[in-house]
């Protein structure tokens, strides 16, 4: 199944208004998915089960928002933010998103903003064409 | 004791579709109050109705092993009042469902005609919250399941020579 980006965009944009019932205004590249849009760790799953119907994917919870289960290790959470163990996995595990910014401050507080739209879109881009 | 708040399950595939029968009745206290001189069952009561039937078929999909609790009302929308006397059916559809939650699509209505659209979201708590930590025993679906047998006795009967269907 071959989609553009802004096919995907569009997709991805009418899963989270039903999912976190915001205008679609709202729901820009940039905009993340807690800070933003206001979404609680339930509608993650929400999340997840609506873009596996609406791309025809299976995504396990994990490998789409992988932090909550790296926040539990102490070996990767120190003093509240990521030891350098804990970026390695978190740069393995969320490939699709840019973590420049949040290397130079990994405060765990933090990671929810890492979620954002764009980086849904990269996921299900990656995952359609690998497909 | 436990608060039930259907009547009976009328059919019940394991793992995706279960419908369930509510008969209304004056007797329920909240209805004088609900509204005086006009009775109408509170939609609130219609969505926990609908939780029980998708509640009940999330829980039996993994044999009553995870405590099932009502995460998230991802829909609801009524298209008309529901009075004494009548008998809703309640019909509740798996539309996912994983490890940790599971989600439902649901409608409820009066003879054939639509009363309302109820889509769910189910936590598995045990899988869910990251290291909170909740009692040993499942408090949602508990040792004694004699209640989900009254519930579910006319599939039971219909389906015994299948041990399957033994909750």
């Amino acid at each position: 199944m071959a989609m553009s980006r802004d096919e995907i965009f569009t997709q991805v944009q009418e899963v989270l208004v039903d999912a976190l019932g915001v205008d679609d205004d709202e729901i820009t590249s940039e905009a993340t998915l807690m800070g933003d849009l206001g979404a609680e760790s339930i509608d993650f799953l929400d999340i997840v089960f609506r873009l596996e119907k609406a791309f025809g994917i299976k995504i396990p919870r994990e490998e789409l928002f992988p932090a909550e289960s790296l926040m539990n290790n102490s070996d990767y959470v120190h003093n509240g933010k990521l030891t350098e163990k804990g970026l390695q996995e978190l740069r393995e595990k969320m490939p699709h998103t840019d973590l420049t910014s949040f290397e130079d401050d990994p405060d765990i507080n933090k990671l929810g903003d890492l979620f954002t739209v764009n980086a849904i879109v990269n996921y299900v881009e990656g995952k359609i064409n690998a497909a | 004791m436990r608060w039930i708040w259907i009547d009976k399950f009328i059919d019940f595939e394991r793992g995706r579709r279960a419908v369930s029968l509510k008969n209304v009745t004056l007797a329920e206290e909240h209805l004088h109050d609900h509204f005086p001189g006009f009775p109408v069952m509170p939609e609130c009561l219609m969505i926990e109705a609908m939780a029980q039937t998708a509640g009940i078929l999330v829980g039996e999909a993994k044999k009553f092993q995870e405590k099932v609790i009502l995460a998230k009302i991802k829909k609801a929308v009524f298209f008309d009042y529901v009075k004494p006397g009548d008998t809703i059916e309640l019909e509740a559809n798996i539309e996912s469902i994983a490890s940790e939650a599971a989600s439902t699509s649901g409608k409820i209505t009066r003879s054939g005609k639509l009363i309302a659209e109820i889509d769910l979201m189910f936590s598995h708590i045990d899988q869910n919250l990251a290291g909170k930590e909740f009692p040993a025993e499942n408090f949602v679906f508990g040792t004694g399941q004699s209640v989900f047998e009254t519930l579910l006795r006319d599939i039971l009967t219909r389906e015994k020579p299948n041990t399957e269907a033994q909750l």
